[in-house]
């Protein structure tokens, strides 16, 4: 039967039929030029090729192009005229130094590699202050940075530094007015002996020490008591209560380094673990780990800590009802624990630290130590100002500004650039043409610290030396050996340090075995004399909103920008990377009209907003809905929006400094929203837990203590012939069970109670396994190559707890829909819960099964495998994996134009790990365990002779732990902390009602909360 | 050939005058008439021989003619203690200390005036005519010979039955063409042979056959066409023209130097190393040429000059051997790497080498005959794999592998175990 339907392949042809059948006729609107070069027979009969000799051309050139690949490539191989007798290719070499770049300071390991520093591990000499966070960790890769300046420059030129001594000292002689060395704080002994040699060469020369970040108040308040300027320095593994006022002591206040003896008093031994108390405006590290936390906003804040202070000095203090009510609720824990208490405070005011000092003097704190203060912070804010007050007014006839960028950092900026100018001879010792070094005429370009000489004295009587791990990689010069040759010595700075520690610091002790350890600590227990005077109470109304400024775990003050390790490195609260924004708690955020939304891929888009501090405004901040931000409070992070010496990847954020007014982290302001979107790049999006406590298992001190495993870390159980079987049983595995008793079975443990989410590890991984950065757009397509991340969970109820009694509490499909719904949003202060997420190395792995290759497989150690170069990509295993820890690699990203990082040159590729595969396009790539780590351990072992002995294994993730969460070793020695863990009454495994059997190991987080 | 002979007639001229010359010399040194060159060559080589030659400066001085330079009492008190002889202010001797770069010789207290002589016996002969390598050929030459006349007759014997054989085809020929003429003529009917179907046609018609034999084609041609392929980026046999000869057989083979002196990291590290030119200098600062036989065998065997090759080291180091110091200026030599793993694999020689305690030779061949280095092994995967399935590993006197073996043994019910049972055929073992 024929149809007369009539078909049409669209409303226009039913409709209007003309312009379709002239589209049905010319199909190709767009005439090939082909006819005209062939119609004009002139040129075709000219042209000298025929179309045989074309096709013959095309045939040689097919073939040629196919013989010359088949050519092997010829490698050479160029082995050292002279060996180096410490070098041997292809084994490391480890260095102690000292990273002091003015913001962080630690004392440190350099690995390198043919002469190559390539990672940086920390010195754990006892006395050391060897906690290094992720910017020590990244640091590595800026020395590797292109765009370091390679000559000393003279009015923007390169130059040679003959000439460039010649013409700076000729000009500093001439030099009329006063003569200013402005610097960061070196906290370096021989470095202060050499300026106060450089002050004495002249009349009217001056010192000013400048942080760009400033603890001037902290410093003060200490110098005032006990007479030396420093901050106050604390242990607080000796504490059992904990009170921190606005202080992120885990985070960067007073040059952070706390975490590892913090997390030593808050893993539960012997029923006991310290209680952590957080009041706090902005939601932070040290808030996140809190066993309590009181969001209050900052001018409330040293109302509760003046309370407290009345409470335990026992002054009658006149503070509001609800400050008084919290204080005394917490100076009575205080009072309970005796002194086994500590109080810090992060509010930058003189009074409110006196406070701080007063009260752990009254509690006898054992924690606190007056004898041995951080000397990191020497700034002083009003020597700042004096000094741009007289550059204006032309007193200065000469500037030298070393390890500082204060065109960028300082909040009156303009002022200094407009005094900049009125300034004779202008000099900055810089490695980067930044703002202050394009401002300048002479830039000394100095070398990274990896490439210097130093020393340090980071606590008071504890000193370090820097030595250098390479030799400079460009005609670089460090300030000091300038400073030297401005002073008309002949030594250099090297000789100079050991002279002076010869004759002043080591008392005849050796100083090649100092440099050897990179640290030495003399015995001096000198006791500081207090002299308290009474604090005045004053206290400043403010009704408006509060922005306190803070440092961000990846970028710190902003030196690093350059890093894209750093850039990378999501936010450990926020999650967000490459970025700064607005922190803004959820209920000024409605009041003010500002939203976070997730657009069609899940990514996270937020309101721009206008911040007005005082006059100055910055535009089109992007706002964050922080959960746990203090009411009346807003949040915004130093460090971003350098927009020079910069890649243009690189120039990410706002310059938040603009807003940081005399220094203070504290300002009033004037927030309103703008219209526009800001594109975030989240690693994270999903807030809650949603109620699945097996996920983060997490228990209270008093469950823990007098309750059976089975309440806090239940076995989840199955169904099998309707009994309930634990799942760890083998009747109901899919599995057989290998023998895994034979040779070492590696296992990695996460205490949840030491993890402080500071991301050491991750760049740490970054640095080992040479994981590639993708950039801001990637991380926004959910593209990080991240192979550890460290999850956040808020939770969505006042506690996790709440939420898994909520979430059983459900009954039928519409609560549970709507119930579910409430609780993807996170509570106003949440409870916050930190896990870090790495391959799990499956004994029963489901990646392993559906890899149609057999790329990824089980070593009989326990590690999953991953064969890079057997992977076909066709991402089975990801899709498989119920963690989400494996990464493909959608692009090649070394040496690939589009994603310009480190890998895209020649000097960053200098960081590259030589003994882990760089992974191309359309591979698999995930956590090896350090697989290279552990296989190096046994060859040493082997080579010696000897069995491996406990602890020596190691992963960079567990090397980089400094609160000792990460652990990792072998459960078939019976001896190592991973074998006595895995029978400890804590452990669980990830999504162990799935029965993948992981050789991760995660502990129960224990919380104490019992209010005394 | 004639040539050749003309030269060894004027060779051996130049040998009997050189005899002449030897004898009359040591006539006119007196104190040489007891002495022995021959137990002074044993001494010299063994005590003097590493900063001395006898006609060339080296560390020290040529020791030619030393007897006419200085007195022999002097040599004595110089040979058996000579900073005693500098620090006493003897001219002479500061006057040499000064000119070697004030390098100190070693003090010989253990050599009498005896010895001493001897040595001098040996270093006062005068240099013999390099005739050693042609007196070879003269004795080589007629052994050649007589094997060439034979090799001649044998042919002119062969060359005779082929003609034999060819006339006797020719005469079998003509017999049966004359045989068929007389046939033909006295009408005799020669059988006739049936047609048969051709071969050919009989496979092309059995499509069985037809279809087996392409299936079979097939196969293979794929077979091969895998092998090809299979050779691509298989550089065995790779031998590339280095920048300085290097020869592994003089070096390993005749001097019999111990592979891991010069690649010492192949003890500690994954890497074997090139060696650096330092450690080549450690030598060559006094072998600055080699033995002449040395460098004829070179020259006709393999076309190189070995003393031009010292030459480019010491123009790498930068080595003066005039001044005996680094004067120029050093340029590393870029060698050509011949053994080249791809980077997903991991390989440690320290493993294999300090602990395996397996040879160098197995995988890098009989390096010591090998004039320039190539590559002896495939390095392929399966060439790795099929080793570790084969080796037993050496557990022997190692603490690090007691309990392994112990448990690995009971679960194997074996008592030798193969690396591949220790799990080394593991993908994460090698690609990381």
């Amino acid at each position: 039967m024929s149809s007369n339907k009539k078909y049409w392949s669209s409303v226009e042809e039913l409709k209007d039929s003309s312009m379709v059948e002239a589209l049905k006729q010319n199909e190709f609107s767009e005439v090939l030029p082909v006819e005209g070069f062939l119609e004009d027979k002139e040129a075709l009969d000219d042209s000298s090729t025929s179309r045989r000799d074309f096709l013959k051309y095309v045939g040689f050139s097919t073939a040629a192009a196919t013989l010359a690949a088949c050519e092997g490539p010829v490698i050479k191989s160029i082995p050292y005229v002279v060996q180096p007798e410490q070098i041997v290719p292809g084994v490391a070499n480890y260095y102690a130094t000292t990273i002091a770049d003015g913001f962080d300071f630690a004392n440190v390991l350099v690995k390198t590699r043919e002469g190559r520093p390539i990672k940086i591990e920390s010195n754990r000499l006892a006395g050391a202050n060897g906690s290094a966070n992720a910017r020590v960790h990244a640091s590595v890769l800026s020395m590797y940075d292109s765009n370091r300046l390679k000559t000393p420059q003279i009015g923007g030129k390169p130059s040679n530094w003959l000439t460039f001594d010649r013409v700076l000292s000729g000009k500093l002689a001439e030099a009329k007015g006063k003569v200013v060395l402005l610097t960061q704080t070196f906290a370096s002994p021989s470095t202060n002996k050499l300026i106060s040699e450089f002050i004495a060469t002249k009349s009217n020369v001056s010192h000013v020490v400048y942080d760009a970040v400033s603890n001037s108040e902290a410093v003060a308040a200490y110098e005032e008591v006990y007479g030396v300027r420093g901050l106050a320095n604390y242990d607080f593994s000796k504490a059992n209560i904990i009170v921190a006022i606005g202080a992120d002591f885990l985070g960067d206040w007073q040059g952070g380094g706390y975490e590892s003896d913090y997390a030593k008093g808050r893993v539960p031994s012997n029923g006991k673990m310290s209680h952590h108390i957080q009041v706090e405006a902005n939601m932070t590290l040290s808030g996140a780990n809190a066993d309590k936390r009181y969001p209050i906003k900052p001018s409330k804040q040293k109302e509760v800590l003046a309370a407290i202070y009345g409470y335990v000095t026992k002054n009658s203090v006149n503070v509001s009802s609800d400050s008084s009510k919290l204080a005394l609720k917490i100076s009575k824990e205080l009072a309970s624990a005796g002194n086994n208490g500590v109080l810090v405070t992060g509010i930058q005011d003189k009074d409110a630290q006196l406070m701080a000092l007063a009260i752990n003097n009254a509690l006898r704190s054992r924690a606190f130590n007056a004898s041995s203060p951080k000397l990191t912070s020497q700034g002083d804010v009003l020597k700042i100002d004096n000094l741009v007050k007289e550059m204006n007014t032309g007193q200065i006839g000469a500037i030298l500004i070393a390890g500082t960028n204060p065109v960028y950092s300082l909040p009156n900026s303009s002022d200094f650039v407009k005094g900049l100018k009125k300034v004779g001879l202008t000099v900055s010792f810089a490695s980067t043409a930044d703002e202050t070094a394009s401002l300048c005429e002479f830039v000394a370009t100095t070398p990274h610290y990896l490439e210097s000489w130093g020393d340090t004295e980071i606590n008071k009587g504890v000193y370090g030396l820097m030595q250098p791990a390479i030799r400079p990689l460009f005609n670089t010069r460090q300030f000091q050996d300038t400073l030297l040759k401005l002073v008309g010595s002949s030594l250099t700075f090297d000789k100079y340090i050991k002279e002076n520690w010869k004759t002043s610091i080591l008392g005849g002790k050796s100083y090649n075995k100092a440099l050897h350890d990179g640290v030495f600590v003399t015995d001096t227990n000198e006791i500081l004399e207090a002299n308290f005077t009474l604090p005045s109470l004053s206290f400043n109304k403010s009704d408006g909103l509060e922005l306190t400024l803070y440092t961000k775990t990846a970028m710190g003050d902003g030196q690093q920008a350059n890093n894209p390790w750093l850039q990378e490195l999501p936010d450990p609260l926020t999650r967000a990377s490459w970025d700064n924004y607005l922190l803004v708690s959820k209920k000024d955020a409605s009041n003010l009209g500002l939203e976070n939304r997730n657009v069609a891929n899940g990514a996270l888009n937020g309101s721009l907003a206008n911040v007005t501090v005082g006059g100055v405004t910055l535009e089109n901040v992007p706002v964050i809905i922080q959960p746990g931000q203090a009411e009346g409070s807003v949040g915004l992070a130093l460090g971003y929006g350098r927009k020079q010496g910069l890649k243009e990847e690189m120039q990410v954020g706002v310059n938040a400094y603009n807003l940081y007014k005399n220094q203070k982290a504290v300002q009033s302001v004037v927030v309103e929203k703008v219209s526009g979107e800001h594109e975030f790049a989240c690693v994270q999006l999903q807030r809650t837990l949603m109620g699945r406590g097996d996920i983060i298992k997490e228990t209270t001190l008093e469950i823990f203590n007098t309750k059976d495993k089975s309440h806090y870390n239940a076995i989840p159980q199955v169904s099998l012939d309707h009994t309930e079987t634990p799942v760890t049983s083998p009747d109901v595995d899919l599995w057989d069970e290998f023998d895994r008793t034979v040779g070492h079975h590696f296992n990695l443990s996460i205490d949840l109670n030491g993890c402080t989410g500071c991301g050491a590890c991750v760049v740490a991984c970054h640095a080992e396994n040479n994981v590639p950065v993708v950039g801001k757009s990637e991380v926004r397509r959910s593209r990080d190559m991240h192979w550890l991340r460290i999850d956040r969970y808020y939770s969505s109820e006042e506690t996790f707890e709440g939420d898994n009694a909520k979430k059983e509490g459900f009954s039928g499909l519409g609560e549970s829909l709507s119930g579910f719904g409430s609780m993807e949003e996170p509570s106003e202060n949440p409870q916050v819960a930190f896990q870090p997420v790495m391959c799990q190395h499956c004994n029963h792995a489901p990646c392993e099964t559906v890899c149609p290759v057999a790329a990824t497989s089980h070593g009989r150690q326990g590690q999953n495998h991953m064969a890079y170069n057997r992977c076909v990509g066709t991402r089975y295993c990801a899709n498989n994996c119920p963690y989400k820890v494996r990464r493909f690699n959608w692009f090649l990203y070394n040496g690939n134009d589009e994603f310009d990082f480190h890998m895209n040159n020649d000097l960053g590729r200098m960081v590259v790990n030589p003994d882990v595969t760089v992974r191309s396009r359309g591979v698999m790539e995930k956590c090896s365990m350090c697989m290279q780590m552990t296989q190096k351990t046994i060859l040493d072992a082997k080579r010696d002779g000897r069995p491996v002995k406990t602890g020596d294994f190691a992963t960079a993730c567990s090397n980089a732990c400094s609160t000792g969460a990460i652990t990792f070793g072998d459960i078939n020695d019976k001896e190592s902390s991973v074998a006595k863990s895995l029978e400890g009454d804590r452990m669980y495994h990830l999504l162990e009602h799935v029965g993948t059997k992981p050789n991760v190991q995660y502990q129960v987080k224990v919380r104490n909360t019992k209010e005394a | 050939m004639k040539k050749v002979t003309h030269r060894n007639s004027i060779s051996r001229l130049f040998l009997a005058i050189a005899f002449l010359l030897t004898f009359s010399s040591t006539f006119t040194v007196t104190q040489a008439q007891e002495a022995d060159p021959k137990k002074g060559k044993e001494l010299f080589n063994s005590l003097c021989a590493a900063c001395h030659k006898r006609y060339k400066k080296a560390t020290g001085p040529a020791l030619f003619g030393v007897t006419e330079r200085h007195s022999t009492e002097w040599i004595y008190k110089w040979v058996k203690n000579s900073s005693a002889l500098i620090a006493s202010g003897d001219s002479e001797a500061v006057a040499i200390f000064e000119e070697y770069n004030k390098v100190a010789m070693n003090a010989f207290p253990q050599l009498s005036n005896a010895d001493i002589d001897n040595i001098l016996a040996y270093v006062m002969e005068p240099k013999a005519a390099p005739s050693q390598s042609v007196v070879g050929g003269q004795s080589g030459q007629p052994s050649r010979d007589s094997e060439s006349s034979s090799g001649v007759e044998a042919n002119i014997v062969l060359g005779l039955l082929a003609l034999v054989l060819v006339v006797l085809v020719l005469v079998l020929f003509l017999v049966n063409k004359t045989l068929r003429n007389f046939a033909n003529q006295n009408n005799i009917e020669l059988p006739v042979k049936e047609q048969r179907k051709p071969l050919w046609k009989a496979f092309l018609d059995n499509q069985f056959l037809l279809l087996v034999s392409a299936i079979f084609m097939l196969l293979l041609s794929a077979y091969f066409v895998y092998g090809y392929l299979m050779q691509v980026g298989v550089d065995q046999g790779y031998e590339p023209v280095q920048p300085i000869h290097y020869s592994h057989r003089i070096h390993a083979g005749v001097n019999k130097i111990e592979c891991k002196y010069c690649h010492s990291s192949a003890r500690v590290s994954k890497h074997s190393g090139i060696p650096s030119l330092n450690v080549c200098m450690n030598c060559h600062k006094s072998i600055s040429e080699v033995a002449e036989a040395t460098q004829a065998e070179g020259l006709k065997e393999y076309g190189v000059n070995y003393n031009d090759q010292i030459k480019k080291l010491y123009k790498a180091t930068g080595w003066n051997p005039e001044k005996q110091a680094y004067t120029e200026e050093s340029k590393p030599v870029k060698w050509i790497r011949i053994h080249n793993l791809p980077d997903f694999a991991y390989f440690n020689h320290s493993q294999h080498v300090m602990v395996g305690g397996v040879a160098c030779q197995k995988c890098h061949g009989p390096v010591e005959e090998m004039e320039i280095m190539y590559q002896y092994s495939p390095l392929t995967m399966g060439w790795c794999i099929n080793c570790h399935r084969e080796t037993n590993v050496k557990v022997e006197g190692n603490e690090y592998y007691e309990k392994i073996h112990e448990q690995l043994s009971k679960k194997y019910g074996v008592d030798k175990l193969t690396a591949a049972q220790m799990g080394g055929l593991e993908c994460g073992k090698c690609h990381y």
